[in-house]
């Protein structure tokens, strides 16, 4: 079947299988910061934004993507840059392998809510798993980039 | 300019949080085969045939390989050092299916889609046998997991495959049983820790090609690059100068990428077919067929004068090696080796276990290898040792536990030359309000709110066996290349062992970047485990830097023209002191490129006699919901005595992943087996491990010890941190319950049933 | 691995009807159960273009799209306020926010499964499920049916006044229920609904007498625990992997228990409110 995906800002049409599912269509489109760690929705490493909502790749089939945006950590390099930073400043990346997963719905989180409290951090990161950090570290580098964006040291924003 | 102590971040950690494509499956050859197995669906049984040929006529299948097309010689899957103590009772394909999960075929094949198809395809038929599922009695059991004649152990570790024996041995000091009979008190207790998954968030993945010299090139992500060398030499029956083995970035190993899990069977494949080749296992494989925590069963007997001396110790271990040996004769070890040494003065101890072969899932290394066990289980029979002393567990622990320069019978005769864990546990007590929240509150809603606590210690490597090397390059402008045989998995060893030589080296960390680990070019390290790197490793980069800076004097003296004693070198220049003349180590750097006969480039290789123990306290704050069982952890508190600390934010991390993993064990990561053998708990859909709202809040301190042997004092950190959760926890609960829990995991099912059942 | 031969995003439900008639083809919900599964299906059929997305509020009821996503009922503010906060209760704590964001209320209600959380707490609430050729049934006659080819379109939550609560207990944050408790205090009778026994989620009557004592906040404790072990006692439990029957069994007396003593507790918070006049403006 054909789609058409906007995918970073850039439109791809083409024939896919109607069983491929969107984690797979995105990594052959060079997004490999998507990556799988589960088959049962269960670890958030696979988290990509469709039409600027997170949700699970490995869950979606890219047949769903069709006429929609879809953006992953390739596209979103600056923001990436910005808050992975202070992410790294904790040690908290430690394998960095649940961190592309973490970074895009941590950056849904601040578009969502420019304030987060510590149980709202939590909670809307809840499916991100990540077996290195204790999560402490993560975050420890949240709160101090949500610090350093009060002082108005960046835009994140829409 | 100090490195060492600095909260340096990771060399790599930009490329790791903008999700560059920097691991296994992000860098394998595009259009590679693809490699899956066929899986036994049974626990113990023979293939009486096995069909391939139909399946081999899917479009696009390469090939399918059975038992009879795979080499005859047993090996070990074990990144240990040759001779391995583990057995060697492997085929990369085995007739003999011993766990339901075990390889029967492998397949390979252009894509995903005709893999899985030739997989449905393969028709066998076993002969099913009886199986082993229980630790208990598998010893000198009828059936045999291992019958075969071709089962070799190298090593005297008590091993009889007759026996269904993967190990073996009782080893102690003083009359233990004579010591007990005096004693006022005794208690024996035993408890039980599960096969807990490692559960990395990358699964075992491996990719291979043939490079120009037709020869083998292995790409895993894996902790033991020499070590998978030499196994696929064994496995596939090639010479090791035909094998290149080589780590990218490793997403997580926690000890379960120290075994060679899926490198065999795409090396298999390619050196078939010298084509590239690759496999990713499933989260389902990772959970049913790959490298857990060894399940054991603790019996401790710990006795004790009324005034609360802590004098004899007898611990007994039966340890489920599963299927296979991997790991069966060592992790035993460390269930006693580092957990009796935790008291101080005792006048006898004694240590025996037993490993048995049973139809499971075979077991490996996983962060705390043993000592966990072994820990889990002194430590929560202590505590009940104080609760029938009516102790304060924490004075219990002040009058027994051991302190610096006390000679340390049980752990293999060392002197603990660096211990801090007096003032570990005097600051643990300060942090979560000891005395007034010993030993629980109840808070009158149906909730009380208990503290526990726990001690630790582990290795800082194998003494006498492991290996560490580092290559340091002085280039042109001064910069320095530090080749190294150690696998950074998340840890940050690359960026340790970078402050190390910034340090020696007198530069700034920048100024070193880093390599490895790949058998070609980086000197023999036998592998980031056993705690060893920043120890061991750590070491041989002093060393290596040191003998590079006298090279540098030397070159820098010929450079002008005086003797290398007139010289002073502060890591920037080399000034002559008489003539106030300096050359930049720049300057040396370009000219070592030319008309020099020195090289600027030194090895060093370090083993230590000596494994210095860090050493941890953990106390926990829960509360429970004596209905429900829900255990919900309010804070826990680590103070860790690692030695120097090299880079506090890179210790601290592991500490509070360590923590968290231990929290899973204790509380809810379940193994489950039916009665056919198959694992319940074969996704993250099923095998529970903590999300960021289940560990509560955690606090970590370090009190540092210096450790003379270390470099610049430092010890390990990797897997004390795993430790003290799960005692401190069931300690918690105790004093919450009154009911002292000795198999893991304790689930809120447990407790409330238990509660109730008390109650009756 | 799932296997899907043809893929049609349906114009119409009449469409989407017909292809569902043929046993291999299969509606697409969220997918994310049938994603894991290894059905060989002929052809998806994709209801996103229809437009059954939205959640419309009208005075009577609120019209749920089957499409909707679990997010979407998790953050609408109408349906929290109607619910006592319980639709919102009952879904935060479902994997995460990118899982809840595939998930749709189709989905979880048409598969009827054991550990729904969705079906426990919509079955607490005056909920009607449209279905393309069934009409309006509602949710408590549709949860007892067996799956059929009719399509689950909308479901309807009536606004009838009432207070609910709704408690779970799970082994870890975001696992799947051990047992899901809620409870209704509504003008046509108060019942408890147990979910996750793990058998599909079932309604418990609680009679009128008690109903009347409750909403009155005319209960002494020991009544509400008698009240909580006789309702519990009705509720069959089993065994799986993530508890036993027995424990089950204790567990569903603590939440009703707890379930009643909170809803008493309301209840007596707002003594004098006549329940008729509308939950929306006393809820919580």
């Amino acid at each position: 079947m054909q789609i058409s995906i906007q995918l970073n800002g850039k439109k791809i049409t083409e024939e896919i299988r109607p069983d491929l599912l969107l984690i797979d269509w995105v990594r052959q489109h060079g997004c490999y910061s998507v990556k799988c760690g589960c088959e049962t929705s269960n670890c958030g490493l696979c988290t990509v934004f469709l039409d600027e909502k997170p949700v699970l790749s490995c869950s979606i089939l890219a047949a769903r993507a069709d006429g929609r945006k879809v953006d992953t950590l390739e596209g979103l390099k600056e923001e990436a840059e910005e808050f992975g930073a202070f992410i790294a400043d904790q040690g908290a990346e430690q394998c960095g392998f649940c961190n592309p997963g973490m970074i895009m719905n941590a950056i849904a989180l601040f578009r969502e809510i420019a304030d987060p409290t510590d149980d709202e951090i939590k909670e809307y990161l809840a499916g991100n798993l990540c077996r290195c950090s204790g999560y402490e570290g993560q975050l420890r580098g949240i709160r101090a980039f949500i610090e350093y964006r009060k002082k108005g040291g960046a835009v994140c924003d829409k | 300019m100090r490195q060492v102590g600095q909260p340096i971040r990771k060399k790599d950690a930009m490329a790791l949080v903008t999700g560059q494509p920097v691991f296994t499956d992000d860098m394998a050859p595009k259009d590679c085969l693809i490699v899956k197995v066929l899986r036994s669906p049974h626990a113990n049984a023979l293939i009486k045939s096995i069909k391939t040929d139909i399946a081999k006529k899917v479009p696009g299948i390469e090939d399918i390989y059975t038992w009879e097309d795979v080499p005859q010689e047993r090996f070990t899957m074990a990144g240990q050092t040759y001779p391995e103590p583990s057995p060697y009772d492997r085929l990369i394909l085995d007739r003999h299916v011993r766990y339901v999960g075990d390889p029967v075929a492998i397949v390979a094949g252009e894509r995903e889609l005709c893999v899985d198809r030739a997989l449905k395809m393969i028709k066998v038929e076993y002969e099913v046998l009886p199986a082993i599922l229980d630790l208990h009695g598998a010893k000198d059991n009828a059936v045999l997991v291992h019958p075969e004649e071709s089962w070799r152990s190298l090593c005297p570790v008590g091993a009889d495959n007759k026996r269904n024996l993967c190990a073996s041995e009782t080893s102690g000091t003083g009359d233990v049983d004579q010591v007990l009979a005096d004693c006022d008190v005794v208690l024996e207790r035993t408890y039980r820790v599960q096969a807990a998954q490692q559960a990395m968030m990358e699964t075992f993945r491996t990719a291979c090609y043939i490079d120009a010299y037709g020869r083998l090139n292995v790409m895993s992500s894996t902790q033991i690059v020499f070590h998978v060398r030499r196994i696929l030499s064994n496995a596939l029956g090639i010479p090791k100068s035909k094998i290149r083995a080589f780590k990218p970035r490793i997403g997580g190993g926690f000890g379960a990428k120290q075994t060679v899990v899926s490198e065999v069977f795409p090396a298999f494949v390619t050196w078939k077919t010298k084509k590239p080749s690759k496999m990713v296992f499933t989260r389902e494989e990772s959970q049913t067929a790959s490298t857990p925590r060894h399940e054991m069963e603790v019996t401790v007997k710990v006795g004790a004068d009324r005034d609360g001396k802590v004098r004899a110790l007898d611990v007994y271990t039966l340890s489920n090696t599963g299927a296979y040996g991997e790991h069966g004769p060592t992790t035993v070890g460390l269930s006693g080796h580092k957990s009796i040494p935790l008291y101080g003065s005792l006048e006898a101890h004694r240590f025996s276990y037993d490993v048995v072969y049973t139809n499971v899932m075979s077991a490996g290394a996983y962060r705390g290898y043993g000592a966990t066990q072994g820990i889990f289980a002194v430590e929560s029979a202590v505590n009940e040792l104080a609760d029938k002393l009516g102790m304060d567990p924490v004075e219990l622990r002040m009058k027994n536990m051991v302190r610096e320069g006390q000679f340390m019978p049980a752990y293999y005769g060392e002197t603990a030359t660096s211990c801090a864990l007096d003032r570990c546990m005097k600051r643990a007590k300060e942090m979560i309000g000891w005395e007034e929240k010993y030993p629980c509150r109840d808070m009158g809603n149906g909730k009380v709110r208990s503290v526990g606590v726990a001690m630790g210690m582990q290795g800082s490597c194998i003494s006498g066996v492991d290996v560490g090397s580092a290559t340091i390059k002085l280039n042109e402008d001064g910069i320095y290349t530090l080749s190294i045989g150690a696998a950074d998995m998340g840890t940050g060893c690359d960026t340790i062992l970078a402050q190390i030589a910034a340090q020696s080296l007198e530069c700034p960390v920048e100024n070193v970047t880093v390599s490895g680990a790949d058998t070609d070019t980086s000197p023999y390290d036998s592998g980031s485990y056993a705690s060893s790197t920043t120890y061991v490793t750590g070491r041989a980069v002093e060393r290596a830097c040191e003998t590079l800076k006298e090279r540098i004097v030397q070159r820098a003296a010929e450079m002008l023209e005086c003797s290398s004693d007139d010289l002073e070198f502060d890591g920037q220049r080399a000034r002559n002191l008489s003539t106030g003349e300096e050359v930049s180590i720049e300057e040396i750097g370009t000219a070592s490129m030319c008309g020099n006969n020195v090289a600027l480039q030194v090895t060093e290789s370090n083993s230590s006699p000596v494994s210095p123990p860090p050493f941890m306290v953990g106390m926990v704050e829960i509360e429970l919901d004596k209905e429900t069982g829900h255990v919900e952890i309010l804070d826990y508190v680590a103070v860790v005595d690692c030695g120097t600390v090299v880079n506090p934010n890179l210790a601290r991390v592991q500490v509070e992943g360590g923590i968290v993993q231990g929290i899973g064990m204790a509380l809810y990561e379940q193994i489950q087996y039916n009665e056919k053998g198959q694992m319940l708990n074969n996704s993250l859909m099923q095998y529970k491990v903590p999300t960021r709202l289940d560990m509560g809040k955690l606090r970590v301190e370090f009190e540092s010890s210096y450790e003379p042997t270390g470099p610049f004092g430092a010890k390990s950190i990797g897997e004390i941190v795993i430790n003290t959760p799960a005692p401190a926890l069931i300690h918690a609960i105790a004093n919450a319950t009154g009911i002292w829990f000795g198999q893991l995991p304790v689930t809120s099912e447990k407790i409330a049933m238990g509660i109730l059942e008390r109650c009756e | 691995m799932l296997k899907i031969r043809e893929y049609v995003k349906v114009k119409t439900l009449e469409e989407a009807y017909e292809l569902n008639q043929k046993r291999s083809n299969r509606i697409l919900g969220g997918m994310l159960w049938m994603k894991m599964s290894d059905a060989q299906i002929q052809t998806a059929i994709d209801l996103s273009g229809l437009g059954l997305d939205q959640i419309e509020e009208n005075e009577e009821e609120f019209s749920i799209g089957c499409m909707v996503t679990l997010r979407q009922l998790e953050e609408h503010e109408g349906l929290a306020k109607w619910s006592s906060g319980i639709i919102r209760e009952s879904v935060k704590d479902i994997v995460g926010v990118q899982f809840r964001n595939l998930a749709t209320i189709g989905g979880s209600l048409f598969g009827r499964f054991g550990f729904s959380d969705v079906l426990t707490a919509f079955l607490a609430l005056d909920t009607y499920v449209e279905l393309f050729k069934g009409g309006l049934v509602t949710l408590k006659e549709f949860a007892e049916r067996e799956r059929d080819n009719d399509i689950l379109v909308r479901v309807i939550v009536k606004k009838t006044p009432g207070r609910q609560v709704y408690l779970t207990h799970r082994n870890t944050k975001t696992d799947f229920p051990v047992l899901a408790v809620a409870i209704a205090a509504e003008r046509d009778g108060a019942r408890v609904v147990v979910g996750a026994r793990p058998l599909r989620a079932m309604c418990v009557n609680v009679d009128d007498a008690w109903k009347e004592k409750l909403e009155h906040a005319d209960c002494t404790p020991e009544e509400l625990r008698e009240l909580a072990g006789e309702l519990a006692e009705q509720v069959p439990t089993g065994s799986n992997m993530r508890a036993s029957a027995a424990y089950r069994k204790h567990l569903a007396n603590v939440l009703i228990r707890r379930g009643l003593f909170e809803l008493h507790d309301r209840f007596a918070a707002d003594t004098g409110v006549d329940m008729d006049k509308g939950g929306q403006q006393n809820a919580d």
